[in-house]
């Protein structure tokens, strides 16, 4: 397809003039969502949905996220230069979406980053027919199947009752992991305060104000020491391993990632309770995607590409690398090294 | 299946000892027999097949998947088990309906398979299970399957379940098999304690306090034994009618290692439980450390090794002879029977403990700082009329160790602790100042973790955090300009770090703020010094 092109600033749709999550400041950015590597500052004008909008306002403050706001809901239809432009829901995390994009009898779609896992917390996953799909491949290895996440909140749950003395420190990233965990915990019938480090409960308010019950939220870094024995604790991955931590008594350290998949990962990370919950598509999410869009030609953006589009290959469908660099494959690790 | 790869990965990931012990009670309690009794046959690492090869595991696994989407996954995990574990796709639902196989049908199923049956029924069972069961069953099928729990610490867990003493569990340990039906029936109260007879068990040890705080102004000499205390391993040999066994301190049995003590035992034929260190002793002169260290690293050792590396054994108390129990016998008379025992079989390879011979604690005090021999660590102190208690009672004996051999180095690295240090910089690599080519640099020679307060940690990590020149995943280099103190036992050649030299349990004894770093030891004078 040769309206979409790659240019240094990111993926550049022609017809329409506008970028899809630029990695540099540019006058016109359709964004996926509000992750940080995906949504940057200082761009002219802003299309996205009303909840990545309202993130990026949050994140960036409201001068930098956009001289000018266009808020799309999901399926509603613009034009944009020749381009026919809507957004359909992603299952990433709150307003993610997928950027589709008709020009001259074709569709192309832009998922960024997507899962399909049920998330309690966002919109699920829409697969919209197209020509060109575009995806990542964070998860493309066959060894990535990840576990039901009821499962991986069943072994946490477990060791708070096996361990009532202790504190359980689940290290989660701050948009979205956050609120689907303390989601999740909800469904699985835990309804004590949650303990949140500070970092963490804007994003949880600004999810409440979308409607998503997130039950009572306690401040962490307020707390005295001896309260939040026996509690479970969220906090940004970084803050965990770090002097921060010192304020909890006894902690157990968690981590929610879909990395801890792999037990040298989850090893190297010092954390005691690995919890594999990811909010990207998993291997058998992503071959199962690319072939219900129906698409003859996938471009995969970032992640472990060779063998997602190797994969394809074998099922007749053409596959090619655009290696975007600035997309972190690894969440917890973007925040850990922007904090460092 | 499922419980027990549960609590390995649990058991896996979790550094505390607390929680390995609750993770370990409540395996026991919840799990059916037989299968918790393989379990625990597997902390014991008495659990081992060699059922399968890693080709094995690599040709089922093509069976499932493109060899090349394999290829690319073992690249990434790193591990052989852990991505078959992970990749293995049941065949159909069908099979996610079989009940995975519990830990018992396995080790039951595997003793008396043919060899050409296996992929078979490793087939059967992978898809059976889920990636966690997958993983373990595929760790124990090619015999490396590592239990993050000790044995030591699986018999404490049942003791505690049982309200006995460890040292109970201990005791009939050795003369019991897998499943341990019998064991788990006792510490249930469904069954008598198991009678171990004519087994060759382990009885635990009597261990010395470090003779800290304690006036010896007050002790009567006359009421007291001297012995030199050896830089070896404490070990236990034991003869019954079922077997010689060479037990460490921690009830391992090593006697693989050790085949030349345990034919010394056989051609005794005498039955007996002694307790004595473990030496390399070449010419009757007691080599390093270091040597003995070569013997313990290897299984089973080589001709070369037995010829070069011989082992021998210093006696320090005899426990048991011909069934009789001594321990209850006062010192003295313990040492008596040791002594006539010696004379009368005058056994190869070992030797017993000088008794030192002193009129006060002066005397003995300027002897055990003039002994600078290789393999005296300094003294221990027995009263005459104590009796053989297990563990490490306070009062009777103590341990008298010299004072330790220091060296000022400099801090070059810092790693994060584990567990309850886990946000503190508490492993520090230190160095010595060499000089080549006219350039000075520093060299490591020992890591150390131990030895300071928590105040002192906090410095310590703070000064880290403030010094930080570069970062290596976890670890820190810093800026050379903090000076420790550091106190080892022996120092000895080594190929461990650049220097070419270690230490053997360096620890930190004081932190010198007051000295610079251009002024700590260098290599050339710690080598002069030591070695």
């Amino acid at each position: 397809m040769d309206w979409l092109e790659l240019k240094p600033e990111g993926l550049f749709c022609v017809p329409g003039a506008f970028y899809i999550d630029p990695l540099q400041p540019v006058a016109h950015a359709v964004i996926t969502h509000g992750h940080s590597d995906h949504a940057r500052p200082g761009h002219q004008h802003v299309t996205a949905t009303p909840e990545t909008l309202s993130i990026m306002r949050l994140r960036m403050g409201e001068d930098r996220a956009g001289e000018s706001q266009q808020a799309l809901e999901y399926g509603e239809v613009i034009s944009v230069g020749a381009v026919r432009l809507w957004l359909a829901p992603a299952g990433h995390v709150l307003g993610s979406a997928q950027i589709v994009m008709e020009y001259q009898g074709q569709r192309a779609v832009v998922s960024g980053d997507y899962k399909r896992a049920p998330d309690p917390t966002c919109t699920p996953f829409e697969v919209v027919p197209c020509d060109l799909f575009v995806t990542e491949a964070t998860f493309g290895l066959p060894v990535f199947r990840l576990p039901d996440p009821a499962h991986e909140i069943g072994k946490l749950l477990h060791d708070v009752r096996l361990f009532p003395e202790r504190t359980h420190v689940v290290g989660c990233y701050a948009l979205g992991k956050c609120q689907r965990l303390i989601a999740l915990l909800r469904n699985a019938g835990y309804h004590e305060p949650l303990w949140l480090h500070g970092a963490l409960l804007p994003m949880c308010s600004l999810y409440e104000g979308f409607g998503i019950q997130l039950g009572e939220l306690k401040s962490a870094t307020a707390a005295k020491k001896g309260e939040m024995r026996g509690g479970i604790v969220l906090a940004p991955p970084s803050a965990i391993a770090d002097r921060w931590a010192r304020r909890l008594p006894d902690p157990v350290v968690c981590l929610a990632s879909g990395w801890m998949h792999v037990r040298q990962r989850a090893k190297a990370r010092g954390v005691e309770l690995p919890m594999v919950i990811s909010d990207h598509a998993d291997w058998d999410a992503l071959l199962d995607t690319c072939q219900a869009t129906g698409a003859k030609e996938i471009w995969v953006t970032h992640g472990r590409e060779e063998a997602l589009i190797h994969a394809l290959g074998k099922l007749g469908i053409r596959g090619c690398s655009l290696r975007l660099i600035g997309y972190e494959e690894d969440d917890e690790q973007a925040e850990e090294d922007a904090m460092a | 299946m499922i419980e027990f790869a549960t609590l390995l990965e649990r058991l896996a990931f979790t550094p505390s000892r607390n929680m390995k012990l609750a993770l370990l009670k409540e395996y026991f309690t919840m799990a059916p027999d037989p299968d918790r009794g393989y379990a625990l046959a597997a902390m014991a690492g008495s659990l081992s097949f060699a059922a399968a090869k890693p080709a094995m595991l690599r040709a089922l696994a093509m069976e499932r998947i493109d060899p090349e989407l394999f290829a690319w996954s073992y690249d990434y995990v790193g591990d052989l088990a852990e991505t078959v574990a992970l990749i293995w796709q049941p065949e159909s639902e069908t099979h996610k309906s079989e009940a995975a196989p519990g830990l018992a049908e396995v080790v039951h199923t595997l003793d008396r398979l043919p060899k050409a049956d296996v992929p078979d029924v490793l087939r059967r069972w992978l898809d059976a299970c889920d990636a966690s069961s997958r993983y373990a069953l595929l760790k124990l099928i090619t015999g490396s399957l590592r239990v993050g729990a000790s044995a030591r610490l699986a018999k404490t867990a049942l003791a505690e379940l049982a309200s006995v003493a460890p040292d109970d569990i201990e005791e009939v340990w050795h003369g019991l098999k897998a499943p341990y039906g019998a064991l788990f029936a006792w510490i249930e109260g469904k069954g008598p304690k198991p009678d171990a007879k004519d087994a060759p068990v382990f009885r635990p040890p009597m261990l010395a306090q470090p003779l800290e705080n304690v006036d010896l102004a007050a002790f009567d000499p006359a009421e007291w034994r001297a012995e030199w205390k050896w830089d070896g391993i404490r070990v236990q040999l034991v003869s019954a009618p079922q077997g010689e066994r060479v037990y460490t301190r921690t009830a391992e049995d090593i006697g693989k290692a050790f085949p030349d003590v345990l034919a010394t035992m056989q051609d005794l034929g005498s039955r007996v439980v002694l307790d004595g260190e473990l030496l390399v002793v070449r010419n009757d002169v007691v080599a390093s450390f270091a040597d003995l260290q070569q013997r313990l690293n290897r299984k089973s050792p080589t001709a070369s090794m037995l010829r070069d590396l011989p082992a021998g054994i210093r006696l320090y108390d005899i426990l048991f002879e011909d069934g009789e129990d001594l321990r209850p016998l006062p010192f003295d008379i313990r040492r008596q029977r040791l002594e006539s025992w010696f004379a009368r079989l005058n056994p190869p390879r070992m030797v017993l403990s000088d008794l030192i011979a002193f009129r006060n604690f002066e005397d003995l005090a300027k002897l055990r700082d003039s002994a600078r021999s290789e393999g005296i660590e300094g003294l221990m102190l027995k009263k005459a009329d104590s009796p053989y208690l297990p563990g490490r009672p306070r009062g009777p004996w103590w341990k008298w160790k010299r004072e330790p051999l220091t060296v000022d180095a400099v801090v070059m690295y810092a790693q994060r602790g584990h567990g309850k240090r886990s946000s503190f910089y508490s492993d520090y690599t230190f160095g010595l100042w060499r000089t080549t080519d006219g350039k000075r640099e520093l060299v490591p020679i020992g890591k150390a973790y131990s030895g300071f307060t928590d105040e002192e940690l906090k410095f310590l990590d703070k000064w880290i955090r403030d010094h930080t020149t570069k970062r290596f995943g976890p670890v820190r280099e810093v800026a050379h300009g903090l000076v420790l103190e550091i106190a080892f036992d022996a120092a000895q050649y080594s190929k461990r770090h650049k220097s070419g030299v270690a230490l053997r349990f360096p620890r930190v004894a004081r932190i010198r703020t007051d000295k610079p770093a251009e002024e700590a030891d260098t290599l050339e004078a710690f080598i002069h010094a030591f070695l």
